[in-house]
């Protein structure tokens, strides 16, 4: 486990969220879906120039530009359970 | 049902909302959901209108109402914007949050997607905050059974405080039971939902500033809601929250004390701003997920496996931008290869009608002039707008609303948000640009999606660089004539359809251009952040779209080529027929336009028929045939070429079909749009820029070309 960024996972990778490091409306937009302490994002797949990413988050597939994925402080984790990159919805 | 009557055209602007009840005793219902669950379907299911569905996030962008009788009493269902949260963010949120707070509803139903509820309970809680008459409609059970996902609706009833109904509301499934405790909540006692636990600090606050604060509401609000929203203090709220009132409640001596303690008490925990909002949001995450722990149960984990190989494939490096562009030209071909035949069949069919009415009219010894504006005017106008826009639309918009209801369209804003990020723009702007191919006063509607409202203005003043259904017929027909040679053939409907989309795509690249330029001048700034959802694919309702789009697609282009093409066939006959000194109408205008109009590589009759075709593009065409009739040859239009041979007669070269093409592409949008404009900028100087930027820009763009060809001696 070390702390890195959602931006900086791969595709297939999974961490979990620390800290935003954004505030007003941005940070707001990155709440809202559902990026709070301790939720887990995995990144599921890559736009055709690499960005943005798509991550499952709380079950819904968001896409999310490099700038506000760099902003959100994570943990990788290990890709615990396939079940995680599947029970999409 | 992809684009209806009522999401286009004039329909696509939205009065302001008035809740219209037959009667006293009518309860208004709102309907409310994250983006994508499905309450288009359920509001349509209920009350058996249309309102516009897809799978993409952002479709209802404004409220909608209907009614619907359910054991012999009326409710007023109000279809609201998708949100994922209460804290409004964009003009959507704001128009469900103000509408479930202020609105005045009875009840509201809060629509669900069970194949993701936890996501869902977010909205939820919040809603039921607000009002405890909440009734929770459980959609898309179909899916969460296909994928193995197992609710236990009993459990998740007590957890949550309020009716949970499971439904598949695309099967009409379980939505009488929906009625059933919707009528209970508005009836009996009101039900006793869970509230949030926050952390001890706000609690405490809540219960300070709550105190002075319940009597003063007398019931119209919910005193903890507005507790809550008191300490949060968000301006824009606070002032629709007086408005509302009649008074502002934190101006009440008694009650602004509170407040002071109750932020003393946060700051000592270090709640303040930033972190109290944080707090907030993080404790109604925790209740959603403590209320679906072990009442959600993933039976399945392999389902999904499918969906994330086409998202990879539909997304890749290689394969995202060639499939893109290839799905694109296909949707072209069958509709070009599709229309040509019925196209000819009706303008045959029409002008055997002519035939038969200038004989009538010939036997009833009827004046020349009456026959005249009536059957060459208004009756050739007509026909000719259904006889070339008819079938092509009757093709693309299934077609279209297949890819929609599939839920590709967000897959084409992921591929091209790098590009739009480029040019300081949003990539939610590719789905207002798709939205444009139907209409473009839909198109701009459809902006309200884009949060920030610099890269909203973008994407309205660009939104006339796609070309609408009043639209591209007419390319096909320009393409048919002078660049494939207009038969029927395997290979020419190929040829049409990747020129077209050559042409689609070279109106794209100017979006971005000029997106570009706008955010490099007039709209400086750099691009917000942007989150999009990525829903999954579903099974599209094939018998449905097809008689559905057709249906009103089909009525939709009658109605309004009968509205403006049969006046404007008036019209323009009286123009070409009425004289002032020795020359006609026409002629008078077509001459004083002709010299500026050849520095663009028209003529004057194009430019006029450009001008007169202000209120809608179906008829710029006709306009322009009428007008070199009028001149003197006499042609029948039983097909494109000899219409081809009528154009060249009058002068066009290819250049004149490649000018008034791009022409077409690039000028002004309609006066539907241009209103629609005016409506959702609330400013002229922005009108007059969605006027002014695709217009210099053709007009540059022709002039070029134009002048280009010459010079090379091309032309």
């Amino acid at each position: 486990m070390y702390t890195t960024r959602l931006f900086d996972i791969g595709v297939g990778q999974t961490a979990r969220v620390e800290s935003l490091h954004a505030d007003g409306a941005v940070r707001r937009r990155l709440l809202d879906i559902g990026l709070t302490r301790g939720t887990r994002a995995t990144c599921l797949y890559a736009a055709p120039s690499g960005d943005p990413k798509a991550f499952l988050i709380r079950g819904t597939v968001i896409a999310l530009r490099s700038e506000d994925s760099a902003r959100v402080q994570a943990q990788a984790v290990l890709p615990v359970s396939q079940k995680e990159v599947h029970a999409w919805a | 049902m992809g684009l209806t009557v009522g999401s286009t055209g004039k329909n696509a602007q939205d009065s302001q909302l008035v809740i219209q009840k037959k009667s006293p005793e009518d309860r208004v219902i709102a309907l409310a959901g994250n983006p994508n669950v499905g309450k288009s379907t359920v509001f349509n299911e209920l009350t058996g209108l249309n309102q516009h569905t897809g799978n993409w996030p952002g479709k209802t962008v404004c409220n909608a109402q209907g009614t619907c009788i359910h054991k012999g009493r009326s409710y007023v269902l109000v279809d609201i914007p998708g949100s994922y949260s209460l804290m409004a963010l964009s003009a959507e949120e704001e128009v469900a949050r103000d509408f479930l707070c202020f609105g005045g509803a009875d009840a509201a139903v809060v629509v669900c997607d069970a194949t993701c509820l936890e996501r869902n309970l977010n909205l939820v809680l919040q809603t039921m905050e607000i009002t405890p008459r909440v009734v929770v409609c459980l959609n898309l059970m179909d899916e969460a059974k296909k994928k193995h996902i197992r609710l236990n609706i009993r459990e998740l009833e007590k957890r949550l405080g309020v009716s949970v109904v499971p439904a598949s509301a695309r099967s009409h499934k379980g939505l009488d039971r929906l009625m059933d405790r919707v009528e209970a909540v508005t009836q009996g006692d009101a039900p006793a939902p869970r509230s949030v636990k926050y952390p001890q600090s706000l609690e405490a606050a809540l219960a300070l500033v709550q105190q002075p604060l319940a009597p003063l509401l007398e019931g119209r609000l919910a005193p903890r809601w507005t507790a809550l929203k008191l300490l949060e203090g968000d301006p824009v709220l606070l002032h629709t929250m007086a408005g509302f009132l009649g008074f502002a409640p934190q101006e009440n001596p008694a009650v602004a004390e509170a407040i002071q303690k109750a932020r003393e008490i946060l700051s000592e925990d270090g709640m303040e701003g930033e972190a109290l909002r944080d707090a907030i949001v993080t404790s109604v995450y925790q209740v959603a997920e403590d209320v679906c722990r072990g009442a959600v149960v993933y039976e399945d984990a392999k389902y999904n496996e499918r969906q994330l190989k086409i998202d990879r494939i539909l997304t890749s490096r290689l394969t995202g931008i060639p499939i893109m562009l290839a799905l694109l030209a296909v949707v072209f071909y069958i509709t070009i290869a599709g229309a040509n035949l019925p196209s000819q069949l009706l303008s045959e069919g029409f002008l055997w009608i002519q035939e038969q009415l200038t004989a009538w009219f010939a036997a009833i010894n009827a004046p020349v002039w009456l026959h005249g504006v009536l059957v060459l005017g208004v009756y050739r106008t007509l026909t000719w707008v259904i006889a070339v826009m008819l079938p092509p639309m009757a093709i693309f918009f299934p077609l279209f609303t297949l890819l929609e209801d599939l839920g590709y369209l967000p897959r084409v804003a992921f591929n091209l948000d790098h590009t739009f990020k480029k040019c300081c723009a949003c990539g939610k702007q590719a789905l207002t640009m798709c939205m444009g191919f139907g209409c473009n006063a839909a198109g701009v509607v459809g902006c309200r999606i884009i949060d920030s409202p610099r890269e909203r203005l973008i994407a309205i003043i660009t939104n006339n660089f796609v070309p609408c259904n009043g639209r591209f017929p007419t390319l096909i027909a320009i393409i048919s004539m002078f660049f494939v040679g207009g038969s029927f053939f395997l290979g020419e409907s190929v040829l049409s359809a990747l020129l077209l989309t050559a042409v689609i795509v070279f109106g794209v690249l100017m979006t971005f251009l000029i997106s570009r330029l706008l955010s490099k001048t007039i709209l400086k700034g750099v691009p917000s952040s942007f989150t999009l959802e990525l829903p999954p694919y579903r099974r599209p309702q094939v018998g449905k779209v097809i008689v559905r789009s057709v249906l009103d697609r089909t009525l939709f282009v009658l109605g309004r080529a009968a509205a403006v093409a049969a006046p404007a066939g008036l019209l323009i006959w009286l123009f070409a027929n009425v004289q002032i000194g020795g020359v006609t109408i026409l002629a008078h205008c077509t001459s004083f336009l002709d010299p500026f109009a050849r520095l663009f590589g028209m003529d004057g009759v194009i430019l006029m028929a450009f001008i007169l075709g202000l209120p809608a593009n179906e008829i710029v065409v006709p306009i322009i045939l009428m007008a070199y009739l009028s001149t003197g040859s006499l042609l029948e239009m039983g097909n494109l070429m000899e219409l081809k041979t009528l154009l060249v007669q009058n002068g066009w070269t290819w250049l004149t079909a490649v000018c008034t093409m791009l022409f077409m592409l690039l000028h002004w949008p309609c006066s539907t749009t241009l209103m629609t404009i005016k409506k959702e900028t609330q400013s002229w100087k922005w009108t007059g820029a969605a006027f002014l930027i695709p217009t210099l820009t053709g007009l540059l763009l022709c002039f070029l070309v134009a002048n280009g060809a010459r010079l090379l001696g091309l032309a």
